[in-house]
């Protein structure tokens, strides 16, 4: 008996396990319906008998052996290098005042939905592209743009790179989590007194800490990367596509029976995610044991300078291929006739916001709505778990932090579209209210990983302060705790409305077509290749995930205006 | 008399196998206890006990009865137990004056009324007219003094002192400790302070308990 | 299975009045229409039809009360398979979608299923300015309407090309090949299944046909191959001198258009007369673009809506479907800085008035004349389209 508040005891009790049904429930749900239908139990076709036709005739299409190798190698390849240029950055520079300039540059890229970034770079790249433009036709000589397969190429490079550009700011971001919960700088300048350099001694001594802290980020940006859709319909090649986009084409083929083998695919593509993240800790585990060869064998340098040089340049790619893409969305969206080798339109117009307007405006609050909601739902069971785990002394332990990565670490193919079958063989209707509780299951772990730690790292004393002066629990809440954490909890809700705002699988199978968000007419605007509408959509799409962010650091600021201990925490 | 003040009844604290703290004791009103012994002993695992909330991993036993009430198991804020940490801990989203009206006893009701308990509350501190200033902009003996006034405006029956002095540079610690003394003399509190500072224990100038290792009273 | 008229007529008769609005009594229907909201599934993918659609809305709130929303398509077989989808889990009112641009195939596997509303097109009051005699609008690619759907628009494959740097038409499938054997890399043509890709594939297997008329007929396996052989031995010329060596290709028409201003391709398949010149009037084309057609002419077909068996807002859809048959709705989508799509209306039995605003409207600087669009070929029966699809995504569409 420890006797901290036994009397209201089970009062937030439940909330930890309703927030587990809200973010496990539809995975699971959707999970069992992909599995049924892809052995072949489906009886909203009238297939009942179980047996293993459906993978039989998903073997035979003959795309199957190229999607599922690029979806294989894009994965592989993304998340090594990804992670490859995080640590080259760190390990190089970190402390230093330009590491603190990549990372300025590179945290808010972290909210540019996807989909944005991804037409972004895609003008960029492409032969007769921006980067092309420049160069043509003084040095390159190409008055044409030159016929090679840049964008979806079969190899999926293209797709391969923007994906990497994406996740470099989410995994240095992880990383500097780490870092800040580490003596990881200490351990650095002990190593380089020891005579070794930045990076090598940043490798041997800081990583393998670090790593094992950001091992779970690691897998969701593996799984991620291979089961990834809007990114792939955009830079992805079609001939074959991968399998995730093509799961989707099944999904939405006249033909229902399609969707018995859409649910193999979706089960192959699980399975597939599973395996390679075996194969990864397989990896790890080599890693580690040629790691600890080389860290006991004493050598100082290993080409730190170049190293270094390395990691910057590509962190500094990274950074402009994004902004670069965005200031490409941003003057198509105001272009008026404008081709090939120009490095800028002819003339600027207002014409393309304005045929927009009425739709824009449509999606956007469309978009505004389920983003709003899902995250307000977050933010309040979030608060409630926390709250109880503090309340009741509730550890949080390693399992625990494993589900709440699980809804981020299953393929979003592997289950969205057994969830939509099932719903709607249930009858249960398509709409708003199902979008909005599937957006819930992937806002809520970002929601919940961003505001954990400065929830928990919250001076207790003052709460214990608060209810000496005779206030209970709830007035320590809202009155005290909450207050105080306002900066974290704002950007905790702008984290999870960005999550939202990118989410285009969800909204466009659980939404049954008729919800239209910014996202999903941006992803449709993308086929039609009208690049200023594109531009259009991107932008909107890029204001809406990042307003809530500039709201997050203002309204403190104005709010904490006059209180100075409030103001930098 | 034998009712009024603090008293622990046969307290013992216990970190898995290992018995930190074992008393049997009576502040009474007014009177200073004080625990000593070197950091990690569990001086301040005993404060958390009497104000009800023991940090997870511990478990303890015995009785608290304040002015012949067991609060043993009363939740920390229907105790009546005032507490002053090392830190002065004003909430530093709130303004000086609604700190101590956060800290006022809610029977006092009416807002002119509360305004003018806040107003001669900071005149008897010396801080007149500082109702709306930032507690962050404040000096450290001022912050202390708030903290201190915010405690004592909830009407305790017991006074907690946790390294209360700790932060404080050695002009200003005096001049603290002499106020908070006072006061709880002055309010016949029974006082117990935890401290790793003799000057601090000969200040109080009652009974001192000196905890070692094991947490053993020697 | 096909709905016999009467059958049909019958089943509309016996249902309960407040279940189904009878098109011919108009008056009961714009009543029952006041306040619907209409989701019209259309495919989305270009923004002029974008705009014309948002532009209907406005109109028919304003005049009919009804609440036009558009359901912005990629692919019109979505909206198909989510009426099957309804129809299995028995969801058999108040379905997703009230009203579908439709034709060729998926109105055929629709109608088969028994999944629209109907027959209705005929009733409605604007039927009566329809251009029946002159224009397919009571066949789809073969197969009879019977009032199932409502043509709104005429189609007529053109080819777009920068006169820049491609200045002559080209005549047949056979020049085409031969240009871009000559000039690999500067054509390319919408994936199939896209619907315009597939027209491209249609288009080319007439063109290469001693006798087209065989494809009126369903396919027959005994002649397919036959029949088809002259297009696979055309497209495994092709495919190697095409933009990307055809490992690549655009996912949609409008993407073309991007790909011409890019400079990347030359020549793009389009299946309106007018689209070169909205483009251009969009900054989406350069203004050397011009049309032409081929020497044997080039395919055409009408855009109808239909409603699906389960809508809720059925009358709403029909007062839609009607306004778009209207003068006024067919005057701006034919209008080449708006749209551009050809009238199904016959120009004979407009007033006066109507008739001048339709000769008021000036050809777009790509637009071709009527004559100069030359004969249009019928389409095929929808088997073949089905067949060809699934065929080319085979030798083409998986392989690299």
């Amino acid at each position: 008996m420890n006797g901290r508040h036994q009397t209201e005891r089970f009062r937030f009790a439940w909330l930890p396990y309703l927030t587990l049904f809200a973010m496990l429930g539809p995975l699971l749900a959707g999970l069992a319906g992909t599995v049924a239908p892809a052995f072949g139990y489906m009886p909203a076709l009238g297939t009942r008998d179980l047996s293993l036709d459906v993978f039989r005739s998903l073997m035979a299409w003959p795309g199957l052996y190229d999607a599922v190798r690029l979806s294989v190698t894009t994965g592989f390849l993304a998340t090594a290098i990804s992670l490859g240029i995080v640590t080259l950055i760190t390990a190089g520079w970190v402390g230093t005042k330009s590491f603190r300039i990549l990372e300025r540059l590179l945290s808010p890229l972290l909210s540019v939905p996807h989909a944005a970034a991804a037409f972004g770079f895609a003008f960029l790249i492409m032969p007769s592209g921006w980067i092309a433009r420049l160069l043509s036709p003084w040095l390159t000589g190409w008055d044409r743009p030159p016929d090679v397969l840049i964008v979806q190429d079969p190899y999926g490079l293209a797709m391969t790179a923007g994906l990497i550009a994406k996740e470099v700011p989410f995994l240095l971001l992880m990383v500097l989590a780490a870092l800040s919960q580490s003596n990881g700088t200490r351990r650095q300048i002990v190593a380089q007194a020891l005579g070794y350099g930045r990076v090598t001694g940043w490798l041997k001594t800081v990583f393998p800490s670090i790593y094992s802290q950001i091992r779970l980020p690691v897998y969701v940006v593996l799984a991620y990367s291979m089961s990834v859709v809007d990114v792939a319909i955009i830079l992805g090649p079609n001939t074959p596509p991968t399998l995730s986009v093509q799961i989707i084409k099944w999904m939405n083929d006249p033909d229902l029976s399609f969707r018995l083998q859409a649910a193999a695919g979706a089960l192959a593509q699980f399975l597939l995610v599973i395996a390679a993240m075996l194969v990864w800790r397989m990896g790890e585990l080599f890693v580690a044991f040629a790691g600890r060869r080389w860290i006991v064998r004493g050598r100082r340098q290993l080409l730190d300078k170049t190293l270094r040089t390395v990691g910057f340049t590509a962190g500094v790619i990274t950074a402009a291929s994004i902004i670069l893409g965005l200031a490409g969305l941003v003057l198509w969206s105001f272009a008026g006739f404008w081709s090939y080798p120009d490095i800028l339109p002819d003339n600027l117009s207002l014409r393309s916001w304005a045929r927009s307007g009425a739709g824009l405006s449509d999606a956007a609050f469309e978009t505004m709505i389920i983003a709003f909601a899902s995250t307000l739902i977050a933010v309040f069971l979030t608060i409630g778990c926390l709250e109880a785990e503090y309340r009741y002394n509730l550890r949080i332990t390693r399992r625990s932090l494993l589900i709440l990565y699980l809804p981020l670490m299953v393929p979003q193919t592997a289950f969205l579209p057994g969830l939509q079958t099932l719903l709607l063989t249930t009858g249960a209707d398509t709409g708003r209210l199902p979008v909005i509780l599937t957006h819930l299951v992937f806002v809520l772990p970002y929601v919940f990983l961003s505001l954990g730690d400065p929830f928990r790292s919250w001076d207790t004393r003052y709460a214990t302060t608060a209810s000496a002066l005779g206030a209970g629990p709830d007035r320590v809440l809202w009155r005290i705790r909450l207050p105080m954490l306002l900066a974290p909890v704002l950007t905790a809700m702008a984290v999870g409305f960005a999550v939202s705002v990118g989410q285009y699988l969800p909204t466009l199978l659980i939404g049954g077509g008729r919800l239209q968000t910014l996202t999903t007419e941006a992803v449709a605007l993308a086929a039609g290749g009208d690049r200023r509408v594109i531009g259009v959509y991107g932008l909107a799409q890029t204001t809406a995930a990042l307003l809530p962010f500039l709201i997050a650091i203002l309204l403190p600021a104005f709010l904490w205006r006059n209180r100075k201990a409030l103001r930098h925490g | 008399m034998g009712d009024q003040g603090l008293t622990l009844e046969n307290v013992e604290i216990r970190n898995g196998q290992n018995t930190l703290i074992s008393i049997n004791t009576h502040i009474a009103p007014g009177e200073v206890l004080t625990i000593m012994g070197p950091s990690g002993v569990g001086k301040s695992t005993l404060l958390s006990y009497v104000i009800g909330n023991l940090p997870p991993g511990f478990d303890a036993k015995g009785r608290i009865v304040l002015d012949g009430h067991d609060i043993t198991h009363l939740p920390t804020n229907k105790r009546r137990v005032g507490i002053l940490f090392q830190d002065d801990l004003l909430f530093p989203h709130m303004s000086v004056g609604e700190n101590l009206s956060f800290g006022l006893h809610a029977d006092i009701k009416g807002r002119a009324v509360r305004r003018m308990h806040i107003e001669a509350a900071l005149t008897e501190i010396n801080l007149e007219g500082f109702a709306n200033r930032d507690p962050e902009t404040l000096s450290g003996g001022q912050k202390a003094r708030v903290a201190l006034m915010r405690m004592l405006l909830s009407n305790p029956c017991a006074l907690l002192l946790d390294e209360a002095f700790a932060r404080l540079d050695t002009k200003l610690r005096g001049q603290v400790r002499n106020l908070v003394f006072e006061y709880a003399r002055k309010r016949d509190l029974p006082t117990l302070m935890v401290t790793h500072d003799q000057a601090d224990a000969d200040a109080a100038g009652g009974e001192c308990i000196h905890l070692l290792e094991f947490g053993k009273p020697n | 299975m096909r709905v016999p008229f009467l059958a049909a007529a019958f089943f509309a008769f016996a249902i309960p009045a407040a279940a189904d609005p009878e098109p011919s009594d108009w008056d009961t229907v714009l009543a029952e229409a006041q306040g619907q909201t209409v989701y019209w599934n259309a495919w989305g993918g270009s923004t002029a039809t974008n705009d014309f659609i948002m532009w209907v809305g406005e109109r028919v709130s304003e005049d009919f009360g009804v609440t036009l929303e558009h359901v912005k398509l990629s692919d019109t077989a979505d909206a198909v398979s989510r009426v099957l989808a309804e129809k299995t889990a028995g969801k058999d009112e108040d379905g997703a979608i009230d009203m579908i641009w439709i034709n060729g195939a998926n109105f055929n596997s629709m109608k088969q299923a028994d999944l629209l509303f109907g027959p209705f097109a005929e009733q409605l009051p604007n039927w009566q300015f329809v251009d029946v005699a002159g224009k397919t609008v009571q066949t789809d690619f073969t197969v009879p309407t019977e009032g199932f759907e409502a043509p709104w628009a005429m189609a007529q494959v053109v080819f777009i090309h920068d006169t820049a740097r491609l200045s002559e038409p080209l005549g047949s499938m056979t020049e085409i090949l031969d240009w871009s054997k000559s000039n690999p890399g500067r054509f390319t043509f919408p994936q199939p299944p896209d619907f315009l890709g597939s027209t491209f594939l249609k288009q080319a297997l007439i063109d290469l046909s001693e006798d087209p008329s065989v494809l009126q007929n369903p396919v027959d396996d005994a002649n397919y191959d036959a029949v088809t052989a002259p297009l696979w031995s055309f497209l495994d010329e092709l495919t190697p001198t095409l933009w990307r060596q055809g490992r690549a290709y655009p996912q949609t028409g409008p993407r073309q258009l991007q790909l011409i201003t890019d400079g990347e391709i030359d020549l793009a398949i389009s299946f309106s007369p007018n689209e070169a010149s909205t483009a251009i009037a969009n900054f989406q084309l350069p203004d050397t673009a011009r049309t032409f057609v081929l020497e044997k002419g080039t395919l055409g077909n009408a855009s109808f809506v239909a409603i699906p068996y389960n809508s809720g807002s059925k009358a709403g859809a029909m007062v839609v479907a009607n306004f778009l048959m209207s003068p006024e709705a067919q005057v701006r989508a034919q209008d080449p800085s708006i749209l551009g799509y050809n009238t199904v209306l016959n120009m004979a039995v407009l007033s006066t008035e109507d008739r001048a605003k339709f000769d008021a409207l000036e050809l777009g600087i790509a637009t071709l004349t009527p004559a100069e669009l030359g004969t249009v070929q019928a389409e095929p029966h929808p088997s073949w389209m089905t067949r060809i699809e699934a065929d080319w995504i085979k030798k083409y569409g998986v392989s690299e």
